[in-house]
C-alpha cells in the first residue's frame, strides 16, 4: 500500500475536526465497500462526540451499525471479519472503557498478525474518544494512549488538528495493521464543550492521506522544543504565540503518530534547540513523555544543553472537581512553566 | 416492614410515595442548578455542577420499591444514574449533594462526582462503567455470608447493561455461591440512543435468569406496588440462604440520557408525561383514600424543604484546594 502526503494547494475550506475525521471515512467507505462502522450511538444518534455525523444517512443501518453495549463482542467480531478481509471500524465510545474488552485489543487484534507469522492480517481501525477538562470523573477522562502504545502489534495514531484527522483516518482505513485512532473530545470541535479556535481549520477536498508515524513541526522555533501530541499541541501553540512575544522561540512538534514514533523528528528537534518539554495529558510514569526524553537521552544525552522537563498528568486519577482537574491536566500554565524551566 | 405477596399496605404505599417525591424534588434541584450556569449556550464543562449529569426522573419506582426492603447495613451498587437509588436507600443528603457540587464536604471530597458516590454508612457504590457495578455486589454479598449474617446486596444497572460480559458472568457465579444477592435491571427502553429493540436479543431480561437456574420476575408498567412485592420475595430469599434473584422493571426514563441530549432519536416523546409514574401513583393512593391532596402537599414541601438544604449545605462547602489535588491515591 502507498501513502502518499498529498496536499490539496489552494485549500480554503475550513472544517472543525470532528467533520473532518467523518469526511475520511465517507470518502472511504464510498471507495470500499468492505468498510463499514460499528459501536454504540455511532447510527441514529452520530457518535457522542460527533464521530459518524451522517454517516448512518450516507450509508445505512448495514454499513453504520450501533451495537449493543457488549464491546468485547462487537470488537472481536471487528477483529474476526477483518481477519476476513473486511476493513471495520470499531468506536470504543471512551478509551477508559477499554478496560471491559481489553483481551479483544491486546491479545487478539494486536497479536494475530504476529502470532500467524504474517499470514493473518487485521486491518481494522479502533476508533476511541479521550481526555479531560470538562469535570467528567475518573472513568471518563483519560487518554490512555501510552497504554495502547505500550502493548506491541497496534499502530496508534493522534490528530490534534482538523486536517490531520483526515489524513490519519484515510491512512488508518488502509493500513493492513491494527490502528487506534484516538480523539480527543477537546479537539472535536463540539458546539457543547469549550473549544480552541485550533479546532476549525483548513481541511482539504478529496482525498488527504497523512502518512502514519511522521511527526509534524506545527510551528518553529530555535529555543525550547515542545514535543506533543493531541489537545496539548493546541494549548503549546498557544503559550509559543505568547511567549514569542517575550522573545523566547518556542518549536512546537506534533507528534500525531505514538506508533510507530518519529523518533528522527524528536531529536532533530531538539538538536536544534537543545531544550526539551515533553508535554503529556497520560500519566506521568510510564508513558509518552519518558519514551520522548528516553529518546534523545539514549541517542546522545549531550544534546540535552539542560535537563528536560516533563509536563504531564501526575500519577493520579482525574478528579471530577474543576478546580483539583484543572491542577492536574497540562493546560496553559504548567507548560508555560515548563518552558521557563529549561530557559533557566 | 410488613412484606406480603398480597401487595403493600397503606403505610407501606405511602412510604414509597413519599420516597418518589424525594427522589424527584431532588432530580428537579439538580436539574436547576445543574443549568443554571452552563451558558451562553450549553458549555458541558461550566457551572457549579460540571461534567456528565445523568438523573432518574421516571425510575423512583424501581428504587422505592427495592430500597423499602433493605436496612442501611444491606449494600446497593448503582450505576451512572445512582440518585434515586442512593436517595431511597438513605444516603446522606448534604453530602452527597456536596459530592455533586464537588466540594470538600461531598462524600469523596469532591474527587467523585455524580457517578462515583461511595457511602460507607448506607454500603453504597456505584460506578460509571457499564455493568461493572454488579461485580462488587457479588464480594459484599460473600462477605455477608461468609460472616453468617443475613445481610443482602443489591445490584442495579439499565437494560443496555445486560448485554455485558460482566452481568452474566456475575449471575453465574452468584447462583453457583448461592450469593445473597437482587440483581435489578432498570428497563428504561433506552441506552442512550439504541433502543432495547437493537440491543436484546429477548423480550425480558428475566427470562435470562432461567440460563443460570435463578428465579427471574419482570414488574411490567412501572408499578411501584408491584415492584415492592416482587423485591419482597427476592430480598427474603436472599436473606433466608436461597441464593439470588434477578428482577427486571419496565420504568420509564422521562428526560434525556445525560443533561443536554436532545433525543432526537426518540419517537415517543410526546406521550412521556402521560407515563409519569408519580401523579399516577398519586390518584390511586388517592382513590384508594390512602393520600389527600394535603397530605400530598405536605410530602413535597417536606422533600423541598430536605433538598433545598442540601443544596445550600452543597454551595456553602468549600471548593477543593488544588494543592491537594494528589491525595487519597493510596490508604
Ligand atoms: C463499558 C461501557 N460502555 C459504554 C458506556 C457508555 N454508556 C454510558 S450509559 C450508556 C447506556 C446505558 O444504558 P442502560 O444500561 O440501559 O442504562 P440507562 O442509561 O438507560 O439508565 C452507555 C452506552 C459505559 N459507560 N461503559
Amino acid at each position: 500500500m502507498t501513502i502518499t502526503d498529498t496536499t490539496a494547494p489552494q485549500a480554503t475550506r475550513r472544517l472543525n475536526t470532528s467533520k473532518a475525521m467523518v469526511e475520511a471515512i465517507a470518502q472511504e467507505m464510498r471507495a470500499n465497500p468492505e468498510v463499514f462502522y460499528l459501536g454504540e450511538d455511532v447510527g441514529r444518534y452520530g457518535g457522542i462526540f460527533s464521530s459518524t455525523t451522517g454517516l448512518l444517512d450516507e450509508f445505512g443501518p448495514n454499513r453504520v451499525i450501533d451495537t449493543p453495549i457488549s464491546e468485547t463482542a462487537f470488537l472481536g467480531l471487528a477483529v474476526g471479519a477483518a481477519t476476513e478481509g473486511m476493513r471495520p471500524i470499531a468506536e470504543l465510545m471512551f478509551a477508559d472503557f477499554v478496560g471491559v474488552c481489553l483481551d479483544q485489543v491486546y491479545n487478539h487484534m494486536a497479536k494475530i498478525h504476529f502470532e500467524s507469522g504474517g499470514h493473518v492480517r487485521v486491518p481494522m481501525v479502533l476508533t476511541t474518544a479521550v481526555g479531560g477538562g470538562y469535570s467528567d470523573g475518573a472513568q471518563h477522562s483519560q487518554t490512555l494512549w501510552g497504554l495502547f502504545a505500550h502493548l506491541p502489534g497496534m499502530k496508534v495514531v493522534v490528530p490534534a488538528l482538523p486536517a490531520d484527522a483526515k489524513g490519519l483516518m484515510a491512512a488508518a482505513i488502509r493500513d493492513d495493521s491494527p490502528v487506534v485512532y484516538m480523539f480527543h473530545k477537546g479537539v472535536m470541535g463540539l458546539p457543547w464543550m469549550a473549544k480552541n479556535p485550533r479546532s476549525v481549520d483548513v481541511v482539504p477536498e478529496g482525498e488527504y492521506v497523512v502518512p502514519i508515524g511522521r511527526a509534524n513541526v506545527v510551528r518553529e522555533g530555535s529555543d525550547v522544543s515542545v514535543v506533543t501530541i493531541s489537545l496539548s499541541v493546541h494549548h503549546a501553540l498557544d503559550v509559543a504565540e505568547k511567549l514569542a512575544g517575550e522573545g523566547v522561540s518556542v518549536e512546537v512538534l506534533d507528534l500525531r503518530s505514538l506508533v510507530p514514533l518519529d523518533r528522527e523528528a524528536i531529536l532533530a528537534s531538539v538538536a536544534k534547540t537543545g531544550r526539551l518539554v515533553a508535554v503529556d495529558e497520560d500519566y506521568h510514569s510510564f508513558g509518552m513523555s519518558g519514551e520522548v526524553v528516553a529518546t534523545v537521552a539514549e541517542h546522545d544525552p549531550g544534546l540535552f544543553r539542560v535537563a528536560p522537563e516533563r509536563v504531564t498528568l501526575p500519577d493520579v486519577p482525574i478528579p471530577y472537581a474543576h478546580s483539583l482537574e484543572y491542577a492536574v491536566l497540562p493546560r496553559h500554565d504548567r507548560i508555560e512553566a515548563g518552558i521557563r524551566a529549561v530557559l533557566r | 416492614m410488613s412484606s406480603t405477596d398480597s401487595g403493600p399496605g397503606a403505610e407501606v404505599r405511602r412510604g414509597l410515595y413519599e420516597t418518589m417525591v424525594l427522589c424527584r424534588t431532588y432530580e428537579e434541584a439538580i436539574l436547576r442548578e445543574y443549568h443554571a450556569d452552563k451558558g451562553p449556550g450549553f458549555d458541558i464543562g461550566k457551572g457549579l455542577v460540571p461534567g456528565e449529569m445523568h438523573l432518574s426522573a421516571g425510575q423512583e419506582p424501581v428504587a422505592a420499591g427495592v430500597c423499602a426492603h433493605l436496612t442501611s447495613d444491606d449494600a446497593v451498587t448503582a450505576t451512572h444514574r445512582p440518585h434515586h437509588l442512593a436517595i431511597a436507600h438513605g444516603m446522606d443528603l448534604e453530602a452527597m449533594t456536596a459530592e455533586i457540587f464537588g466540594r470538600v464536604d461531598g462524600l469523596g471530597r469532591g474527587r467523585g462526582g455524580h457517578m462515583h458516590l461511595f457511602d460507607p454508612a448506607t454500603h453504597f457504590s456505584c460506578s460509571g462503567i457499564i455493568a461493572e457495578g454488579y461485580p462488587p455486589a457479588l464480594g459484599m454479598a460473600f462477605a455477608f455470608q461468609r460472616r453468617g449474617t443475613d445481610r443482602v446486596a443489591v445490584a442495579v444497572t439499565g437494560e443496555g447493561a445486560a448485554n455485558q460480559g460482566a452481568f452474566h458472568e456475575s449471575l453465574n457465579l452468584a447462583a453457583l455461591w448461592r450469593l445473597p444477592v437482587v440483581f435489578v435491571v432498570e428497563d428504561n427502553d433506552w441506552g442512550i440512543s439504541v433502543p432495547r429493540s437493537a440491543s436484546t436479543a429477548v423480550p425480558s431480561n428475566a427470562t435470562r435468569a432461567a440460563a443460570y437456574g435463578i428465579p427471574g420476575e419482570r414488574v411490567e408498567d412501572n408499578d411501584v406496588d408491584a415492584v415492592w412485592a416482587a423485591a419482597g420475595r427476592a430480598v427474603a430469599r436472599a436473606r433466608a440462604g436461597d441464593g439470588p434473584s434477578l428482577l427486571e422493571v419496565h420504568t420509564v426514563r422521562l428526560w434525556g440520557h445525560f443533561e443536554g441530549d436532545a433525543q432526537g432519536y426518540r419517537p415517543e416523546l410526546a406521550e412521556l408525561p402521560g407515563r409519569d409514574p408519580i401523579p399516577r401513583y398519586a390518584a390511586r393512593l388517592t382513590d384508594a383514600g390512602i393520600l389527600d391532596a394535603a397530605a400530598i402537599d405536605r410530602m413535597k414541601a417536606a422533600a423541598s424543604e430536605r433538598v433545598e438544604a442540601a443544596v445550600a449545605f452543597a454551595k456553602a462547602s468549600a471548593l477543593p484546594d488544588p494543592s491537594d489535588a494528589l491525595d487519597f491515591v493510596f490508604a
